[in-house]
């Protein structure tokens, strides 16, 4: 929380982000218990990828919670992005049926299941103009995540004809999703089938590097998730989105560096500290933010940091 | 074969005369929906059988905004116009996501399909359906496949707010959801037969603007054109995306476009097709499983493929359907359907992708 903050600080949340990889049920304990003791304001739990992954399962994620809570986080509850098998729908109903917590509908049929109850759209649900937040908004959206490659200018404009009410979040650290697919990558790569995929993605706690012929490395393999190789790093350009009208910016979890990350960005708005990249990745991965300026996401852009 | 439209024809009396308590409900024939990119290949579908094309202007709002595709105003009125004149149908694909700034190029793509008298439009956007439903409330909704709406939930929640009629599902689904599914909408169901496979939940698939800046949610284009480069080193072939090396041929290999999602990388020292290999949807087999679940419609992809691909695979397709239709159990593809859309497959593969599932 945000105990001094100068005139010329700017404003804005930190949530951290639903944890995108399976990692054994210890670290995750442990990686929340150091969230609670951190400035993040709003914390997304729950399975997003796969509900095939069980190391935590929905009464685990409610204790996750109730800690947060007490430790003054606000928590929401995360549905599956891609929803098709038995367990994803019985996930989704689990998710959006309790009324203790926010929910991120992370796909159309999590915003029916709300049906008019307050929610939050997660950066899947394809929010690129004003007439779709206003559409979210009549149906009880109280937060929109939006899509990673929104540029800087479109985030602006969006943000700008915002509904009363309506929160704007965008990412600002960690490896961006790109795809979903129903097929196994990580499981595809073992030779092994999704059915018994012997849940090998927990041997990869960042995600699992695809390099292409020149050694470059291009995407990561998470499950069924496709994500970017690269580090998405826009933490030069919270200023600029808080004085947007961006009320939150996510961070997403990682296996070293959120922690941090989040203390870095704490300071940018008790004015202790000035914007600029975090110069953090997890490991092996390149920064980008491509995407701010309407290039390839993939790109590295040396900004001029705006005061 | 049968030449020639179909009214979305009723169930055919021969078997509905002789009531069989055994037997299945009468199989309703699903329409064929054909691919046109061009006004060409608009009429070889047309004279193929296809009972309904799908196309879209020449810009950012479809899917297919590919240099030298789509069409003019005035050719989607003549199309319109000789579609009408057989008995098909002519659905008019906006179904990319409206950009800030540029909202109105969408909106005056709505108004134009209103106004030049397509029978519905597919979308994915709900802003954009409001918009439509609002200005133009007569004009038949279609969900489009890159709304990404896999469940019933997804499905009934545009029923509800905009009325959609039909859906167009995603291709990460198999044939067991999809009857389930049949089950649990009235909003008719529209379901690929043939064409290149999107490996990836579409319309939530960015990697085309991670290495170009260009996605189909943004621009209409997957792994563009415009970002490709290739170049020859020793007689192997490299194939660049915005510089970025997508795949390499060696002498004699025959080289694929590099969409990006079937290039060669490697994980862990390993170099292979990481996510999938370049290969088509042929969900032929499966026809009779689809009619009788009631399935409204078989789309065939390709409207950036030729004319003849359009009038070969809607042949093929429209020929299989009837089989399938008039003897759903002694239903088998024939060996000269088969290499047909082989000839026209992507990399000379076919599969039944999440259809069958065999990587389950």
């Amino acid at each position: 929380m945000v105990t001094s903050q100068s005139a010329a600080a700017p404003r804005f949340g930190i949530a951290v982000g639903p944890l995108l990889y399976y990692w054994p049920r210890t670290t995750v304990m442990q990686f929340y218990a150091d969230v609670a003791q951190s400035g993040a304001d709003r914390v997304y739990l729950g399975e997003t990828v796969c509900t095939r992954r069980h190391e935590l399962r929905h009464a685990h994620w409610l204790e996750i919670a109730q800690m947060l809570r007490e430790a003054g986080k606000e928590v929401v509850l995360s549905t599956p992005v891609l929803v098709e098998s038995d367990s994803d729908l019985a996930c989704l109903r689990r998710v959006c049926e309790q009324d203790d917590y926010l929910v991120e509908a992370n796909d159309l049929g999590a915003v029916r299941c709300m049906r008019g109850r307050p929610f939050a759209t997660g950066p899947h649900l394809n929010v690129y103009h004003g007439d779709t937040l206003a559409w979210l908004a009549s149906l009880g959206a109280v937060s929109c995540a939006v899509p990673v490659e929104l540029d800087g200018n479109a985030l602006g404009a969006l943000a700008a004809v915002r509904p009363a009410g309506v929160l704007l979040e965008a990412l600002v650290w960690g490896r961006m999703p790109l795809a979903f697919s129903a097929r196994c990558f990580t499981a595809r790569h073992h030779r092994l089938h999704k059915d018994s995929c012997e849940f090998r993605c927990m041997d990869y706690p960042d995600g699992l590097a695809a390099v292409t012929g020149e050694g470059q490395p291009f995407f990561a393999l998470n499950g069924i998730q496709t994500q970017s190789a690269s580090c998405l790093d826009l933490c030069a350009q919270v200023p600029e989105m808080a004085a947007m009208g961006v009320g939150m910016v996510r961070v997403s979890p990682h296996a070293t560096g959120t922690l941090d990350v989040i203390g870095m960005l704490d300071g940018i708005r008790a004015g202790t500290r000035e914007a600029a990249p975090s110069g953090i990745t997890p490991a092996g991965a390149e920064a980008s933010n491509g995407y701010w300026s309407g290039q390839p996401g993939i790109r590295w852009h040396d900004h001029e940091v705006r005061a | 074969m049968r030449a020639g439209p179909w009214l979305s024809p009723p169930i055919p009396k021969n078997m509905s005369a002789t009531p069989n308590p055994l037997a299945p409900a009468p199989a309703v024939r699903p329409q064929l929906v054909a691919p046109a990119g061009s006004l060409q290949a608009l009429r070889m579908a047309l004279q193929h059988g296809a009972d309904a094309v799908y196309l879209g202007l020449r810009d950012a709002t479809n899917a297919r905004n590919f240099g030298g595709l789509n069409f003019t105003e005035a050719d989607i009125r003549t199309g319109v116009a000789e579609a009408h004149a057989r008995g098909a149908e002519v659905l008019f694909a906006i179904n990319t996501f409206p950009q800030m700034g540029a909202v109105r190029q969408w909106h005056h793509a709505v108004d134009a399909a209103a106004g030049l008298g397509a029978d519905a439009v597919i979308m994915a956007d709900p802003g954009l359906m409001a918009y439509t439903r609002d200005r133009h409330p007569d004009l038949r909704l279609h969900m489009s496949v890159q709304g990404s709406a896999t469940h019933a939930d997804a499905i009934e929640l545009m029923r509800e707010q905009f009325g959609i009629r039909r859906v167009v599902l995603p291709r990460v689904l198999s044939v067991a959801q999809i009857a389930r599914l049949a089950k649990q909408t009235s909003v008719e169901l529209e379901v690929f037969g043939f064409g290149s496979l999107c490996v990836m939940a579409e319309g939530r698939c960015l990697l085309s603007s991670y290495a170009t800046g260009d996605s189909p949610n943004n621009k209409g284009v997957c792994s563009p054109a415009h970002a490709v480069r290739w170049s020859e080193e020793g007689g192997t072939m490299h194939a660049r995306l915005s510089g970025i090396l997508i795949d390499s041929y060696a002498p004699g290999e025959p080289a694929g476009y590099p969409t990006l999602c079937k290039g060669r990388f490697s994980v862990q020292g390993e170099r292979g097709y990481v996510l999938e290999e370049p290969t088509s949807l042929n969900a032929v087999s499966l026809l009779p499983s689809l009619i009788g679940m009631g399935i409204a419609a078989i789309k065939i992809e390709g409207r950036q493929r030729s004319p003849r691909y359009v009038a070969d695979v809607v042949g093929v397709l429209r020929a299989a359907i009837d089989a399938a239709c008039a003897d759903p159990a002694r239903f088998a593809p024939r060996q000269e359907w088969q290499a047909t859309l082989g000839r026209h497959a992507e990399g000379d593969q076919v599969t039944q992708g999440a259809y069958d599932r065999p990587w389950r």
